[in-house]
C-alpha cells in the first residue's frame, strides 16, 4: 500500500506549490487513477515517491514505512515505476531490459538473484512482447516501447506499480490491453497507482479516482463520484458532458466544441 | 547464433587479436623476429642479445601499450554510459587539460624531468575535482551534462594556463613538457608497469563491479532512480574511478588520444547491452590497438618515432568515420 500524507512539493524558485496538501492511499487490490490537467502536480507526484523532488511537508508511506527512510534498493522492491518519459542512451536487447528490473534484487558481490530468470520471462510473457523480446530497444514502435517498459517494471516483482501515463503512443487495442493487463495485476494483490489522462479508461477500470486541480486533490473517491460534469468542467476548464458509456454503464465523458468558458 | 555464443566469439576474436599484437609488437622492429624466436626469447631460451631485446626493450614497451589502451577504452566505456553521451571520454572530461598543465607546471616550476608524470597524475585529479566542484556548484544536482560542460570549461582553463606558461617559462623546458605530453610508451620500465598495473587493475576491477550501475545509469535518471540507484552517487562515483584510471595513463605515457572515445563505441552493441560486457571488450579491444599503434609509431619512420598519441588520433578518425555510418 502505498500513502500519501498532505504532500507538499515546492520546486525552487516556484512561487506556488507544485503539490499543495495531497493525501490518498493506493492499496493492494485496486487500481487508483490519479488524473487532471497538464500541471496539476501528478507526474511530481511520481518523483517524490521515487525521491527525485524534496517534500516541504508530508510522508510518503509504503507499508507502513517511511519512503523517504527506506534504502532505496528496498523501496525499489516494493513498488516499480514506468515514469513518463525514458530514452536509453544506447540501444539494448529488449531482453536484457526487461531484466534490468532485477537490478534491485541483485548485489554488488555476488550476481546470484535465482528467481531472476522465472520473473523476467513471466514479465515477458504478461506484457506479452515475447515476440519481439530479441529486438533491440531503438527498433520498437511507441507502442511496444511502452509495452517493454511495463515488462520491465513488472520484472522488479513488486507488490505496488507506479505508471505515469502508461497508454502515451498505444492504439485503442494496445490501449485495452494494457488497462486489462492492470486489471488482472490488481486482481493478483498488487497496488497499482496509474496516472493518466484517459478519463474514460479510467472510468472503466479504475477502483479509485483521485482528481487533481492546481496541485490539490479537487475530487476522489469511485469513479461515479469524480466524473461529475460540473467537477470536470471547473478543473479542465472546457465545457463537457458526462454520459453513461451504453456498452458498460461506467461514465464516460464527453468534451464539447466551443469557446473555452470562464 | 544466439546472443551468448555470439558474445562468446567476440571475445575469442578479442583475444587472439590482442595476442596476435603482442606477438608483432615483440617480433618486429630493427631486429625482425618470428613468434617462435619471441616465445622462446621470452622463456629466456637461445641468443642472449635476442632474450634483451625482447624482454628488456619491447616487452615492457608492449605491456604498457596494452595496458595503457586498456585503460582508457575502459574508462572511455564507463564514462559514455554513465553520462548518457556517446562523446563523453576520460579527456573531454577534464583529464587532459589538467594533466597537461601538472606536466607543464612541474616543467616550468624547475622540478626534475623524472617528476613530470606525478605532476601530469597530480594534475588530472585535480581537474577531476575541479570539475566535479564546479557542477555541483552549478546545479541542485550534477546533471551528466553539467558535468560535461563542465569538463570542457576546465580543458579550456587548463589551456589557458598552458599558454601562460610557453609565454613565460623556458621554452625549452616547455616544449619538452609538450612532446612528453604526445604520448609515448618508449620509456617503459617493468617498475613502472608494476606501479601502473596494480593501480589499474583496482580502478578496472571497480569498473566492471560497478558496471551494473552504469547500466541502470544509461536508462536515465528518472529510470535509475526507480531501479533504486542512487543516482547521483552512483554517477560520481563511476566518474571519478573513470577519471582516475585515466589519469594514471596520462602519467604513464602522456595523452594518448581517441581510444576513450572510439573504441568503446566498436565493441558496443557487437558485445551486447550489458556495461560489464561493453567494458571488459572495450579493454581488449584498446589494448590490441595501442600496441599496434605503438608499433607503427616506431617503425614508420624508424629510427625516429612518431608520437603515440598522433598515430592513435590518426588511426582514430577513420574508424570513427566508419562508425558514423552506423548512427544513421
Amino acid at each position: 500500500m502505498i500513502r500519501f500524507v498532505d504532500i507538499v512539493v515546492r520546486y525552487p524558485r516556484a512561487a506556488a506549490p507544485a503539490v499543495d496538501g495531497v493525501s490518498f492511499d493506493a492499496p493492494e487490490g485496486t487500481i487508483t487513477a490519479i488524473v487532471g490537467p497538464n500541471g496539476s502536480g501528478k507526474s511530481t507526484l511520481v518523483r517524490a515517491l521515487l525521491g527525485r523532488v524534496a517534500l516541504e511537508r508530508g510522508t510518503i508511506e509504503v507499508d507502513g514505512d517511511d519512503a523517504s527512510t527506506l534504502d532505496r534498493r528496498v523501496l525499489a522492491r516494493r513498488v516499480a515505476v514506468v515514469s513518463q518519459r525514458e530514452e536509453p542512451a544506447f540501444p539494448l536487447r529488449v531482453a536484457d531490459y526487461v531484466a534490468l528490473g532485477r537490478h534491485p534484487h541483485s548485489h554488488l558481490w555476488s550476481a546470484a538473484d535465482p528467481a531472476g530468470p522465472t520473473a523476467v520471462a513471466r514479465a515477458i510473457d504478461d506484457a506479452e512482447i515475447r515476440p519481439f523480446a530479441d529486438r533491440t530497444t531503438e527498433e520498437l514502435s511507441g507502442g511496444e516501447w511502452q509495452r517493454v517498459r511495463i515488462a520491465r517494471a513488472l520484472a522488479q516483482d513488486a507488490r505496488a506499480l507506479v505508471l505515469d501515463e502508461p497508454t502515451t503512443y498505444l492504439d485503442i487495442a494496445h490501449e485495452m490491453s494494457a488497462f486489462e493487463l492492470l486489471d488482472a495485476l490488481a486482481r493478483r494483490g498488487q497496488a497499482i497507482l496509474v496516472v493518466s489522462h484517459q478519463l474514460n479508461l479510467v472510468a472503466r477500470f479504475a477502483h479509485r479516482v483521485v482528481l487533481l486541480h492546481r496541485g490539490s486533490v479537487a475530487a476522489a473517491g469511485a469513479p461515479s463520484d469524480v466524473m461529475r460534469g460540473d467537477v470536470l468542467e471547473r478543473v479542465y476548464e472546457w465545457p463537457l458532458v458526462v454520459t453513461r458509456d451504453p456498452a458498460v454503464g461506467a461514465p464516460a465523458l464527453l468534451p464539447l466544441r466551443g469557446r473555452r468558458i470562464t | 547464433m544466439s546472443p551468448r555464443l555470439r558474445h562468446g566469439v567476440l571475445y575469442l576474436v578479442l583475444a587472439a587479436a590482442t595476442m596476435l599484437a603482442a606477438v608483432a609488437g615483440l617480433g618486429i622492429g630493427p631486429v625482425r623476429l618470428t613468434p617462435v624466436e619471441v616465445w622462446n626469447a621470452l622463456g629466456g631460451r637461445g641468443d642472449v642479445t635476442v632474450v634483451a631485446i625482447v624482454r628488456d626493450i619491447r616487452a615492457p614497451r608492449v605491456v604498457l601499450a596494452a595496458l595503457v589502451g586498456a585503460a582508457l577504452a575502459m574508462s572511455g566505456a564507463a564514462l559514455q554510459g554513465t553520462m548518457r553521451n556517446p562523446l563523453a571520454e576520460p579527456y573531454l572530461l577534464g583529464v587532459s587539460g589538467g594533466a597537461a598543465v601538472g606536466a607543464v607546471l612541474a616543467v616550468a616550476g624547475g622540478a626534475p624531468f623524472g617528476l613530470v608524470p606525478v605532476g601530469a597524475f597530480a594534475g588530472a585529479v585535480a581537474a577531476v575535482m575541479l570539475v566535479l566542484g564546479i557542477a555541483r556548484a552549478g546545479g541542485r544536482r550534477p546533471d551528466p551534462r553539467v558535468l560535461l560542460m563542465a569538463g570542457v570549461v576546465v580543458g579550456a582553463f587548463a589551456n589557458a594556463v598552458i599558454m601562460i606558461a610557453l609565454a613565460s617559462a623556458p621554452a625549452d623546458s616547455v616544449r619538452n613538457a609538450l612532446w612528453w605530453m604526445m604520448g609515448s610508451v618508449a620509456g617503459a620500465t617493468w617498475v613502472q608497469i608494476g606501479w601502473f598495473a596494480a593501480y589499474g587493475v583496482v580502478s578496472a576491477g571497480a569498473l566492471l563491479l560497478f558496471a551494473p550501475e552504469i547500466d541502470v545509469l544509461a536508462l536515465g535518471d528518472d529510470a535509475a532512480a526507480g531501479l533504486g540507484v542512487n543516482v547521483d552517487r552512483a554517477g560520481r562515483r563511476a566518474y571519478v574511478i573513470a577519471s582516475l584510471l585515466a589519469a594514471a595513463t596520462v602519467a604513464a605515457a602522456g595523452l594518448v588520444g581517441f581510444v576513450g572515445l572510439v573504441v568503446p563505441h566498436l565493441v558496443r552493441t557487437r558485445a551486447g547491452s550489458r556495461h560489464r560486457a561493453v567494458i571488459a571488450a572495450a579493454g581488449l579491444a584498446g589494448a590490441t590497438l595501442v600496441m599496434l599503434a605503438d608499433l607503427v609509431a616506431r617503425t614508420l619512420r624508424a629510427p625516429s618515432e612518431l608520437p603515440l598519441g598522433a598515430v592513435t588520433a590518426l588511426g582514430g578518425v577513420p574508424f570513427f568515420l566508419f562508425q558514423l555510418r552506423r548512427f544513421k
